[in-house]
């Protein structure tokens, strides 16, 4: 017998047509992994210069004050934000409570009860077209339905300006994550004799809970910086709130009205908003994702 | 009407006037025993696409009886019949009747919750949910509002004992189901459709996902549930037919085209077709 390795570069190395085209294919190959690999990096530049520059430039005022002190009126410095951390967590989470039950329950509706029913297709074409819709109409909305028939700017008016813009985000990704639970499970459970209320409490929202949940998260992280929808209804505050049904300061619109203002330290201190806004947010989605992804497995 | 059918409680929970139209049913089974589901004239349709044609057979109390047939012959949908697993799916529309131990399963009077609890299914792919291994088992009593922990803790040991897998998961019941192996997670399965007493087991391909070992588990456990439960099982594999079935069906393009005692349809069938299928002609 022939050496079966000579007879292999024989085979590979031939020199025909065949062999020159696999050359220029693994060619390409190499090139399109590096190209990958350097856009990569592109996309990641402004990601981290963001967070350098939040982190450089919010860190140098950092303190516990910032949390229990109210803001400090034009010209003057120290003071922090106490009112404004504590009207963002307010409105974040009254917005949460308003839109995550009805956006859940109504993708258990559209996708549970009657997946092909006139009213699923309705809300499901809704859902979608508000997504695309810019905050500042959510502000617009909560301006004319809210703080015009109450005659006041409050925390309740932003809170149902969030609401409205976390509304859809919740009802639609809820809506993948129960679409995404196994038929098998559902058959199962339906085949054991389970009343379809039984099937989709015991099985289906167990089952889809953490995607449900990554989803309101999310929203949740979304409103939190917004502005637009806030500056129409809760306006903002130089006091602590006393109630929601009264003008209330945002660490977003504190960011905003002192990142325009000409005075250093009120610049220094939008910066140190901003970095405790996107820790909050950070911590947020962390901690869900971790709370059910552990549940999960 | 042997004597082993009558002492143990009557075949079926039903109301008392039902039994009596039930008698009559029973009589003249073609196996000696009392035939516990018959389909008459049955068609079945999924939207206009007809399925199932002109289908009628008796099915014997506490026997096993194998569908088997090459694939969209029909089969699994006469199986998802039974328990109305169909009626999951859109558009679906039948004629001809299925009865129960003498009881149309279509008769409006009945909850097909209550017929899916009579008639317990397994599917082809294993599918505990993912719940502990207890709870998987004890699903039917929870969702009938069983509270009582003993009861639970009983039922648990008698389903897993019937489904041959306490013995490998007594020490851990409260472990995630999903932790199992292929073959220990189709006999949970079992396990929990046989935790609440069906009478009939379907099995809609038990072994097809799982290797010769633990299919062979799953045939020596379905001879052993025969003494207590009704057992239909479509089959891809004939020589799983022939091994654990009393009785065979054998289905073609949604017909039904012979069914007889197992032994006459693989050592000598009436129809050419069945003879070319089981001996591995065409299929």
């Amino acid at each position: 017998m022939d050496n079966p390795l000579t007879h292999a570069a024989d085979f590979f190395d031939d020199g025909s047509v065949e062999s020159s085209k696999i050359v220029s294919r693994s060619v390409g190959n190499r090139v399109l992994t590096l190209v990958c690999i350097a856009l990569s990096f592109l996309a990641f530049v402004p990601l981290a210069s963001i967070l350098y520059l939040v982190v450089k430039n919010g860190l140098p005022l950092l303190d516990w004050s910032v949390f229990t002190q109210l803001p400090p009126a034009a010209g003057m410095t120290g003071g922090g934000f106490g009112n404004a951390v504590l009207g963002t967590l307010v409105m974040v989470g009254l917005a949460l409570v308003l839109s995550a039950p009805p956006g859940i329950l109504a993708a258990i509706y559209i996708c549970e009860y009657q997946p092909r029913g006139r009213l699923a297709g309705m809300v499901r074409f809704v859902a979608k077209l508000l997504t695309g819709i810019p905050s500042i109409i959510c502000g617009v909305f909560a301006f004319a339905a809210v703080v015009l028939s109450t005659g006041k700017f409050s925390a309740f008016a932003g809170g149902v300006a969030l609401a409205v813009l976390m509304l859809p985000t919740i009802l639609l990704t809820a809506e993948q994550a129960l679409l995404g639970v196994q038929k098998a499970y559902r058959e199962a459970s339906y085949g054991l004799g389970a009343t379809r209320f039984q099937t989709i409490l015991r099985v289906v929202l167990p089952d889809a809970m953490p995607a449900i949940m990554t989803g309101v998260m999310l929203a949740v992280a979304r409103a939190a910086g917004e502005t637009a929808p806030l500056v129409f209804t809760a306006l903002f505050s130089q006091f602590w709130a006393k109630s929601l049904m009264e003008p209330t300061a945002s660490l977003s619109v504190l960011i905003y009205n002192f990142s325009t203002m000409p005075f250093e330290h009120q610049v220094k201190m939008a910066w140190t908003a901003s970095l405790v806004l996107v820790f909050l947010v950070t911590v947020t989605n962390i901690t869900a994702q971790l709370v059910f992804s552990k549940r999960q497995s | 009407m042997t004597a082993d059918t009558m002492s143990e409680k009557p075949p079926i929970a039903v109301r008392p006037e039902l039994s009596a139209a039930a008698t009559p049913e029973i009589e003249g089974s073609s196996a000696g025993r009392p035939d516990f589901i018959t389909v008459r004239d049955f068609n079945f349709f999924y939207g206009r696409k007809q399925a199932l044609q002109e289908i009628s057979l008796d099915i014997p109390e506490r026997q096993v009886t194998a569908f088997i047939g090459p694939s969209g012959c029909g089969k699994t949908t006469l199986l998802r019949n039974f328990n109305r697993m169909n009626e999951l799916i859109d558009g679906i529309s039948h004629t001809g009747d299925i009865k129960l131990a003498g009881r149309s399963i279509f008769d409006p009077g009945i909850e097909v919750i209550a017929l899916r609890r009579l008639v317990g299914m397994v599917f082809q792919k294993s599918n505990p949910f993912a719940k502990s291994i207890y709870e998987n088992v004890v699903y039917s009593m929870r969702i009938a509002g069983v509270r009582e922990r003993k009861v639970l803790d009983d039922t648990v040991e008698r389903s897993l004992r019937a489904a041959a897998l306490w013995e490998e998961v007594k020490d851990r019941l409260h472990e995630s189901a999903l932790g199992l192996s292929g073959g220990q997670m189709q006999r949970l399965c079992i396990a929990r459709a046989i935790a609440n007493r069906p009478k009939v087991l379907l099995m809609d391909e038990p072994c097809s996902a799982l290797d010769p070992i633990a299919t062979m588990r799953i045939e020596e456990l379905i001879n052993e549930l025969k003494r207590e439960y009704t057992i239909v099982i479509v089959t891809h594999n004939m020589q799983q037919a022939s091994r654990c079935s009393d009785f065979t069906g054998f289905f073609y393009l949604g017909s039904l085209i012979e069914f007889d005692r197992t032994k006459k349809i693989f050592t000598n069938p009436q129809e050419k077709r069945t003879e070319d299928y089981v001996t591995g002609r065409f299929g």
